[in-house]
């Protein structure tokens, strides 16, 4: 039964659409959008790194999604060797830390002059060598680390909550606090915020740039570290899943804006919870069509909005 | 008979007996011209209008599946096809075959085109990084979108039909198909060829120095944005339905909407053998075919990790690309006419 027109459709939309979804599956939507922003969190965090990086060196970072695995991985092997994989959201930044600086010298730092799709074009390639060696080193299988934490229940047991995805929201927040307490009062961080505002003001005032773009990137692939090990806990990891994680940062940094931390949190969470409902009700084998889908609506959206204007994305 | 009539005829003639004299690397040539044909077209956005897009594969995997659907369409039905898999239940005759096979083959051309000119006007408004993570995007969204999608086989893939028994034998098919992969690069060429020396050539190569200042100068930039793109996804579009029927297995993720792979080669090699040059993403094709083969066979199982590595090389290294390292070398040979005191003061500033 197709409506002919488009106030009834829209009528049929509401009538039996929303009222299933609102009053007769309250449950589901609570559900999913707990979920949602246990989720976005976690993107948010994701997405805070690959701004700080645009932001200040002015690169689009494709590796981001495998340095957030790359993190996963590290808490995954410590899973294997007998550690509880909870402690991996201390040692896996540490560790990312380090590749993220070796990236920098062996590569990033050739492209950080240059035309931004130098810089998309050679990340591309890191992550494809990243995807094949995460490969090799462990195998294709999708891996998980159990943590044990149990559930909690909330409306007699219809909505069920992993703690584990308590712990990593409360894990990204307190990386989140630290870190932007860390950009406002410490030396490095001053020395960040300066970098991006005017590198080269910031150069002859007597700032190591060098250095600080070494500690950008590495701060990056710590917080992507962070981000990777509660993933490990809370969902599941494979080497070729990075891609859709630098979507959906990429997504969030152009809602949001470079450096704006609320925003950057209010839309990741947003978009969590889309990407849960989106589960919902179109099925998970469209979920990662969805993410896409989102951002080149997203993209074009903008894009006419500010066609009135005369302006464009740029 | 002067130089560049020679290199035409040579390459011509190599094309044209390489069936017969390289038996052996009948398929390899056929990849060949359909690489080139991919780094040809993307060249027409990448290098002379400036658009990096990664998305030129949502045309290639579209072209792919219309030829082989719309060839299994015209005379079964296309969801028992799927349901039946591999099992070659259907069977065309020669005159189905070969109906199907030139209907196929000219949607495949034509629908991405219209896709290209519906999509484009929302596409190409975007600029520099937007465009090129947008594109990104469109191809992987198509890719997934596909692998969902029941009739042409969700992510099981499907069959593509096989060359009708009873007319000629495997050999008459490689070879049908390679002189088919053939006469798509030689028309592509040809065609691009002329389009750049008209003004269409030139408006691209505008939109790409400054956008702005071509739109004031009262060029409807739009309108060749999209034509531009349109004509790069016919080409891209018939290299894909002629690639199906190679395969003769069309997978969403791996070979249709193939990101990882073809989506980032067409790109690679344009910037190998120079972007903005006629010649460029054809000799970029070339060397690069000749690498990624002797990687392949010799490098078995670490294949991606050298192709990760020649990326990275590539790019940072080596940006401007065989042509345009020649052109730096020999400009005279570009037909550029350097003045001698320019050159001399260049050499001293260096």
């Amino acid at each position: 039964m197709l409506p002919s027109n488009r106030g009834h459709f829209f009528k049929y939309l509401e009538k039996y659409f929303m009222d299933f979804l609102i009053f007769q599956a309250p449950m589901l939507m609570v559900q999913a959008s707990i979920d949602g922003i246990l989720l976005g969190i976690l993107f948010a965090l994701i997405a805070y790194g690959m701004a700080l990086q645009w932001g200040v060196m002015n690169i689009i970072n494709i590796a981001q999604g495998e340095l957030v695995i790359m993190g996963g991985y590290i808490a995954y092997f410590m899973y294997l060797s007998g550690i509880h994989p909870a402690f991996g959201v201390i040692v896996s930044p540490i560790i990312m830390y380090f590749v993220g600086v070796g990236m920098y010298k062996l590569v990033i730092n050739k492209v950080v002059d240059r035309d931004l799709f130098i810089s998309i074009l050679a990340t591309f390639g890191i992550s494809i060598l990243a995807q094949q060696l995460m490969n090799f080193a462990f195998g294709a299988d999708v891996v998980v680390a159990q943590s044990n934490f149990g559930t909690t229940m909330l409306f007699d047991g219809m909505v069920t909550i992993p703690n584990a995805k308590i712990f990593s929201g409360l894990v990204c927040i307190i990386a989140a606090i630290i870190l932007v307490i860390y950009m406002k009062k410490s030396k490095l961080g001053r020395a960040i915020r300066a970098t991006a505002q005017n590198a080269r003001a910031a150069k002859i005032l007597g700032v190591n740039t060098e250095k600080v773009y070494a500690s950008t990137f590495g701060i990056n692939a710590a917080l992507c570290g962070i981000a990777g090990a509660c993933i490990a806990i809370t969902f599941t990891l494979h080497p070729y899943t990075g891609l859709p994680y630098t979507v959906r940062s990429f997504m969030i940094v152009i809602i949001a804006g470079l450096g704006n931390l609320p925003a950057v949190a209010i839309s990741g969470m947003g978009l969590g919870i889309f990407e849960e409902w989106a589960d919902y009700l179109i099925g998970t084998e469209f979920r990662i069509a969805a993410v896409f889908s989102l951002l080149v609506i997203i993209l074009v959206y903008r894009r006419f909005k500010l066609s009135k204007k005369r302006e464009y994305l740029k | 008979m002067n130089r560049n009539t020679l290199l035409y005829a040579s390459l011509l003639i190599f094309g044209l007996v390489g069936a017969f004299v390289f038996p052996a690397y009948k398929l390899q040539l056929s990849f060949l011209y359909i690489l080139i044909v991919l780094a040809m077209t993307w060249d027409v956005q990448g290098g002379q209008m400036g658009y990096n897009t990664f998305g030129n594969i949502l045309f290639f995997g579209v072209g792919m599946y219309v030829a082989s659907s719309v060839q299994i369409a015209m005379f079964f039905s296309l969801s028992e096809w799927t349901d039946a898999g591999g099992e070659k239940t259907f069977v065309h005759t020669v005159p189905q075959f070969f109906q199907g096979f030139a209907f196929g083959i000219l949607l495949s051309g034509i629908i991405p085109m219209l896709i290209a000119g519906i999509i484009g006007y929302g596409i190409l408004g975007l600029r520099g990084h937007y465009f090129a993570i947008c594109t990104l995007a469109l191809g992987i969204a198509a890719g997934e979108i596909a692998g969902g999608v029941e009739i042409i086989g969700a992510g099981q893939g499907m069959t593509v039909p096989v060359w009708p028994k009873g007319f000629g034998s495997n050999e008459l098919s490689s070879q049908f198909l390679y002189y088919l992969s053939f006469a798509l690069a030689v028309i592509t060429f040809t065609f691009l060829k002329w389009a750049y020396s008209t003004r269409f050539g030139l408006v691209l190569n505008a939109i790409r120095d400054n956008e702005d200042k071509a739109e004031a100068m009262g060029i409807y930039t739009m309108r060749y944005k999209i034509i531009g793109w349109m004509v790069s996804a016919f080409f891209v579009g018939l290299a894909g339905g002629i690639m199906g029927h190679i395969n003769g297995y069309i997978e969403p993720t791996e070979i249709a909407f193939a990101g990882p792979t073809f989506g980032v080669f067409m790109v690679l090699m344009a910037i190998l053998g120079g972007k903005g040059t006629l010649w460029g993403p054809l000799v970029g094709a070339t060397i690069f075919h000749i690498f990624k083969e002797s990687f392949w066979t010799f490098f078995l199982g670490w294949q991606y990790v050298a192709l990760g590595v020649l990326i990275v090389v590539i790019v940072v290294y080596f940006p401007e690309g065989i042509m345009g390292w020649l052109r730096e070398k020999y400009p005279e040979r570009f037909g550029e006419v350097i003045d001698e005191a320019d050159r001399k003061a260049q050499v001293t500033l260096k």
